[in-house]
């Protein structure tokens, strides 16, 4: 599953790069005349309501995707990282403080903090990913805490201590990689997560703004086309999930592999 | 028990603070004047003015602060700047329509993933259990806003079975239900399978099946029965995920109910009403994730006692 997985993100990738430029037409060029035509042997997905090629948009909507994904993770695995592990290693008073603003930020479901701050700052791609990075690091804060909170009493970390080794180095050389396998994992699943939210808030006019070609954007657009262009949606919806598959599968296998819990449950199941 | 009440709901409150706080401070990270952004660019200065007052924007932060606390205490949260209907009023009357929706998902998701889960579960490493993974792994991965209009197509347009979008008879009731809750019954599907086969591993099952019970049966009366504390759980603290994806159904079939109400609100800039609809749903959540606590302590005293 998880190399099923690695293919499908890396087709996205060699999409994402090499797509716009190799593909025939160009994903804001407008052929109005012909205007929500379905498949066809030159438009392959059709073209959608100012007669642009979907094909072209759903690779260069990739890009738009990918991008939202990576820097949306970065940021939220590197905050939530420095601050889980601050707060799972010193403990105290600056445990407490970052534990509360966690609990604060996971009293909001899902995706709504994220459709509020959107809704504040205005709709834009730097919004998306700003308000995205904002609710995404809590997730990883509170796995780093929880991994550290165990790795601090090691003996290695302790004998790092006895050692008289400064704090900076024990975290970054012998704690933190101790939770980075989880992390990995999560980062997996985060990208996934991502780009859905990246496209629900584009589907609900919060986040891409057109023509700028995002796929939430575009399944946006097909709402109004539902009974005489069905291919508006069809095509990037597959997008969205065929991509949010590939990680998942991924994210699914290295879980898999990196974690030694589920990894001898998978072997040793109950034999009946 | 009561300790463990009182100390579970005593938690929360500084959490509902911490949220109302948040929920107070939107409206001031709009950059620029809020009032003029509500107002649009080509209002008068009077206007904003007025609007600035009414809003109390012209007072300290620290009074505003007060005042919207008290308020929300009190369930006042302002007027509507487009009806000018009290906010409250407004949630109010759209809350029956979100719970029906919310509750039907629930339901439906509850009445695939149960049995798919067991299935997976019972008959593991088969082609059941690979086709019932694949189809949760599907149901994950397939956003709800995409679910929606395609099973629109299908089922309204091509087979003319159902309505397309509002709400009044079971019938429109179906494709939003369904299509909010396809990703919650992916989530519980893997974790009946997960938790039934944790259960399976435990001495009682291999005692049962020596005494002669069936496979079948040891899945069923047994393990089952125990596997199901985690995952009612799991129902609970997916409340919050139905709440937001009806947020984007309700949207998609043009559902009457407080997602479609906060989406409106943001189109037209009416923050009053944007504030309620969030603060609403996170205190709902809150709620429901505080209800789910304290199931669990109350079926499995372990927990009281942590």
């Amino acid at each position: 599953m998880s190399r099923v997985g690695a293919a499908i993100v890396l087709i996205a990738v060699v999409a994402a790069l090499f797509g716009p430029a190799v593909s025939r037409f160009d994903p804001s060029a407008q052929e109005l005349a012909r205007r929500l035509d379905g498949p066809s042997a030159t438009h392959w997905f059709g073209l959608d309501e100012l007669g642009r090629d979907i094909f072209s948009r759903v690779l260069a909507g990739a890009r738009i995707s990918l991008m939202v994904g990576i820097v949306v993770v970065s940021i939220s695995s590197f905050v939530g990282t420095v601050l889980g592990s601050i707060a799972g290693y010193f403990g105290g008073a600056i445990d407490e403080t970052i534990s509360r603003v966690i609990d604060i930020l996971l009293a909001f479901p899902g995706l709504l903090l994220a459709i509020a701050l959107v809704a504040v700052l205005g709709p834009s791609l730097t919004n998306v990913v700003l308000a995205l990075s904002l609710i995404g690091w809590v997730g990883y804060a509170r796995l780093v805490r929880g991994q550290v909170l165990r790795a601090r009493e090691f003996e290695f970390v302790q004998a790092a201590r006895a050692l008289g080794a400064d704090t900076t180095r024990i975290l970054v050389q012998h704690v933190i990689p101790t939770a980075l396998p989880a992390v990995t994992v999560q980062a997996t699943l985060g990208m996934g997560g991502a780009i859905l939210a990246e496209a629900a808030l584009s589907f609900l006019g919060l986040g891409v703004q057109p023509p700028t070609p995002s796929w939430g954007t575009m399944l946006n657009g097909g709402r109004t086309h539902l009974l005489d262009a069905p291919h508006l949606t069809i095509f990037p919806g597959l997008a969205i999930a065929f991509l949010v598959l590939g990680f998942n599968f991924l994210g699914d296998g290295l879980r898999d592999a990196l974690d030694p819990v589920t990894r001898r449950a998978a072997s040793s199941g109950p034999r009946q | 028990m009561l300790r463990f009440l009182a100390r579970r709901v005593a938690l929360t409150i500084p959490v509902l603070l911490g949220v109302a706080t948040l929920v107070f401070s939107l409206i001031h990270l709009i950059p620029g004047d809020p009032a003029q952004a509500m107002l649009g660019e080509s209002a008068s200065p009077e206007d904003v003015a007025e609007l600035r007052a009414r809003l109390g924007l012209d007072r300290p932060l620290v009074e505003q602060y007060g005042r919207f606390l008290r308020g929300a205490v009190r369930g006042d949260l302002g007027r509507s700047l487009r009806t000018n209907e009290p906010v409250t009023a407004a949630i109010v009357e759209r809350m029956p329509a979100t719970i029906e929706l919310a509750a039907a998902a629930m339901l439906v998701a509850v009445a695939f993933a149960i049995p798919l889960g067991i299935a997976a579960a019972v008959w593991r490493g088969t082609a059941v259990d690979h086709g019932a993974t694949t189809l949760s792994l599907l149901g994950i991965s397939i956003p709800n806003f995409w679910l929606g209009p395609l099973l629109a197509i299908i089922f309204s347009i091509e087979l003319g079975w159902l309505p397309v979008s509002g709400r009044g008879t079971w019938a429109h009731l179906v494709l939003p239900a369904v299509s909010l809750g396809a990703a919650l019954a992916a989530i519980l599907a893997r974790m009946t399978r997960a938790t039934l086969l944790e259960e399976l591993r435990e001495q009682y099952v291999t005692a049962a099946r020596a005494r002669g019970a069936s496979r079948v049966r040891a899945v069923v009366r047994h393990a089952f029965r125990n596997s199901l504390i985690p995952v009612i759980t799991l129902i609970g603290l997916q409340f919050g995920a139905v709440l937001t994806g009806a947020v984007i159904t309700e949207t998609i079939f043009a559902w009457p109910g407080i997602g479609r109400l906060l989406i409106q609100s943001i189109g037209f800039r009416d923050y009053p009403l944007v504030q309620g609809c969030i603060l609403l749903i996170a205190v709902t959540y809150v709620g429901m994730n505080l209800v789910t606590d304290l199931l669990y302590g109350l079926v499995d005293p372990r927990i009281r006692y942590e």
